[in-house]
């Protein structure tokens, strides 16, 4: 799998060369700059982007124009967005398109290399992965949303787990619960917050991001 | 009948400051006898009362300039001074002396303050000097009438109803225009000098830099706190558990593994602890995208619905755009926490070169600046920028908050306005055209003059010589009707930017 990585940090950079390529990447380009940046993503056409937002040279959001520029020119160009703190503002931008292949962390979570590199292979499939801090803020700025005060407390751990991404199987594995019983759970939150159910596991966490985001 | 009724308004209006005048002169006698029983007698007891009397009158003046003459006169007493404070043992030092109540201390100290402020000599002035400087000015259409009828009751009724017709017509123009006059007069003595207005902007921006030196030096406080015992002792920890991990490495490489993991976890704790204080101090999203983004990030994460406009035609300044911000964030906080608030709505734009956000929410009202320390601590920060906070939030809502900061933005420098030149040209210009070249030129003209000196209108063929007198004195008329309007405009536009 071939990916662009931009990171101005050096050590930071070499750090996710190294992880990347131990777990079976190929790293076609490792760049420190948004103008780079960009020039990469339409040059290489990668598989997948992991970009920090920060970079040079006005290290300001440098990384996410340069990818929100790039995804204009190529729709659905995968890209995992790394930043060193999460803003829903942000996590809209990047999902307004509705073409998924989307991921949006904090930096911290490459600390995890299992689940970094597992959220890096989701968005590369077209999947999605948001930060569970995103999934937080935006459940505590819904906080006074009806219906999803009708959850219940295992609804809501699964519908966090489902906004973040995550498929049904990984869900029953990490809340200890059988494929089934998530289902049934999937079923019951659609039901409650009157969205029309979806196997299609990439439409289903962006019809529920969309229902969170329409605040 | 309106310009009737505003005539006898202006009528009663200009008796009413003329009263007052009189009952200023009388103040000021009663002053006078004050200021020599202070100085050639000795009798100092008597001289603050006096100025308090004679602060009232002034005041009622200034009042009624506002009222009447539209002359907005600011208050120009300096500030008064605080009680004195006793020493540790008990005692009140003033000078050299020591005494033992406050009140002798205290008495010095107001009679030092109303000595040495200039506004107490003017208001003097002022008061000696009210019944001729625009009291009898502005009664003058009464008293003419009133001349008028003693001239009648004498014996001579032609006179008195000649004096009277001459009040009568000429009061529905000259009233008004007499009391708005004598705002502008009593301007010139009872507002603030030059001096009187920067010692009270020096002693605002004293207060304002103390506030804000202590402010900063709380904040940084904090901060240095939050990190000596989040972040730093999160690390120290961290290396210790990798130094522990390190020496069971070789021995018990199930134990390092088990210790790496915790110190991984202390590490994200340490970095979340940062990140939150990162946010505290300069939210990245301000840093990344200016004051509106960041609002709308804000608006995100509110729990209110929360309805965002944004109107700016630059980045402010960092300093300020944080102040803004953070008094943004408080009142959505405010609303969310105290006022029951569903919705919001947050205005953000540019009035002129200054910065206007207006916070307004649909919860239950009644909130009092006096009483939140949130909003207090809003009215500090944005101190600092001459910035203020207007809040009205009437019992059962809606609550609007209003924030202006000046100077936020950069505005073209005005230059001086062509009318300006223009304006000053015709000044020089007009009296050379009515006076030499046109009525004195008339009055030779008239004599039958030999002199022809440097006239023009004498100079030029017979049958020319009036054409050009009569054209020499309309010109200067125009030259100063346009000198009059040019500097009007002037002044218009100069106000617009000021304003």
């Amino acid at each position: 799998m071939r990916v662009v990585l931009a990171e101005d940090l050096h050590l930071l950079r070499e750090g996710l060369v190294a992880l990347l390529r131990a777990h079976g990447f190929e790293v076609v380009a490792a760049v420190e700059s948004g103008p780079e940046l960009l020039a990469a993503l339409i040059g290489e056409r990668p598989d997948v982007a992991v970009v920090d937002v920060r970079l040079p040279p006005t290290f300001t959001d440098e990384g996410l124009q340069a990818v929100l520029a790039a995804r204009r020119q190529v729709p659905g160009l995968p890209v995992l967005v790394l930043s060193q703190h999460v803003e829903q503002l942000y996590a809209r931008e990047l999902l307004a398109d509705g073409s998924g292949g989307v991921g949006y962390l904090l930096k911290d979570r490459v600390f995890n290399a299992e689940q970094f590199v597992d959220a890096v292979r989701r968005v590369a499939a077209g999947g999605t992965a948001m930060d569970p801090e995103v999934i937080a803020r935006l459940l505590a700025s819904n906080a006074r949303n009806e219906p999803l005060g009708r959850l219940t407390p295992r609804e809501r751990e699964v519908l966090e787990l489902m906004a973040e991404g995550r498929s049904n199987a990984a869900i029953a594995q990490r809340l200890y619960l059988s494929d089934s019983a998530v289902g049934k759970h999937t079923a019951s939150i659609f039901a409650k917050l009157g969205l029309a159910p979806s196997d299609d596991d990439n439409r289903r966490v962006l019809a529920v991001l969309a229902f969170l985001n329409s605040k | 009948m309106t310009s009737v009724r505003s005539t006898l308004t202006a009528l009663a209006r200009g008796a009413a400051l003329a009263g007052l005048a009189l009952l200023g002169l009388a103040v000021g006698l009663v002053m006078l006898a004050a200021v020599l029983l202070t100085f050639l007698v000795g009798l100092v007891i008597v001289f603050p009362p006096a100025v308090r009397l004679a602060r009232a009158v002034t005041r009622r003046q200034r009042e009624l300039a506002a009222r009447w003459s539209g002359v907005r006169i600011d208050d120009p007493y300096r500030p008064a001074p605080p009680p004195p404070v006793p020493q540790a043992d008990g005692w009140y030092r003033d000078g050299r002396t020591l005494y033992r109540k406050p009140t002798i201390p205290a008495f010095n100290k107001r009679w030092n303050w109303m000595v040495k402020d200039p506004a107490t000599w003017r208001d003097f002035a002022f008061l000696l000097s009210a019944p001729l400087a625009g009291g009898f000015m502005a009664a003058a259409p009464l008293l003419v009438a009133a001349y008028g009828v003693a001239w009648a009751a004498g014996g001579d009724p032609a006179m008195g109803v000649a004096l009277i017709l001459l009040a009568a017509i000429s009061a529905p123009w000259y009233a008004p225009w007499a009391v708005r006059v004598h705002g502008r007069a009593a301007a010139a003595l009872l507002g603030p000098t030059e001096k009187a207005r920067l010692a009270q902007r020096i002693s605002h921006l004293d207060a304002a830099r103390t506030e804000v030196a202590d402010a900063q030096a709380a904040e940084l406080r904090r901060i240095e706190r939050d990190l000596h015992d989040g972040a730093q002792a999160r690390l120290v920890a961290i290396g210790m558990t990798i130094g522990a991990a390190e020496q069971l490495l070789e021995s018990d490489p199930q134990a390092a593994r088990a210790l790496l993991g915790k110190a991984r976890e202390a590490s994200a704790t340490a970095l979340q602890e940062i990140r939150r204080l990162v946010r505290g101090i300069h939210p990245p999203v301000l840093a990344e995208r200016g004051l509106g983004d960041a609002v709308r990030a804000l608006a995100l994460d509110s729990p209110l619905r929360t309805h965002v406009t944004v109107d700016l035609p630059e980045r402010a300044s960092a300093p300020l755009e944080s102040a803004a911000y953070f008094a943004i964030s408080e009142l959505l906080a405010n609303a969310a926490r105290h006022g029951d608030a569903t919705e919001a709505w947050v205005d953000v734009s540019a009035q002129g070169s200054a910065l206007r956000v207006t916070v307004t929410d649909d919860g239950h009202g009644g909130a009092d600046p006096e009483r939140g320390t949130g909003l207090r601590g809003i009215e500090r920060r944005l101190g600092a920028f001459d910035g203020v906070l207007a809040v009205s939030s009437p019992v059962g809502g809606p609550t609007t908050a209003v924030i202006e900061l000046p100077r936020a933005f950069r505005t073209k420098p005005v230059p001086m306005s062509r009318w300006r030149y223009f304006g000053r040209l015709c000044w020089a210009l007009w009296p050379i055209a009515l006076f030499p070249q046109g009525l004195v030129a008339m009055g030779f003209k008239l004599a039958g003059s030999p002199v022809k000196s440097w006239f023009l209108g004498l100079h030029v063929p017979e049958p020319f010589q009036w054409p050009v007198i009569v054209g020499m004195i309309a010109l200067g008329g125009g030259l100063l009707a346009v000198a009059l309007a040019a500097t009007v405009r002037s002044g218009q536009t100069e106000g617009g930017a000021c304003g």
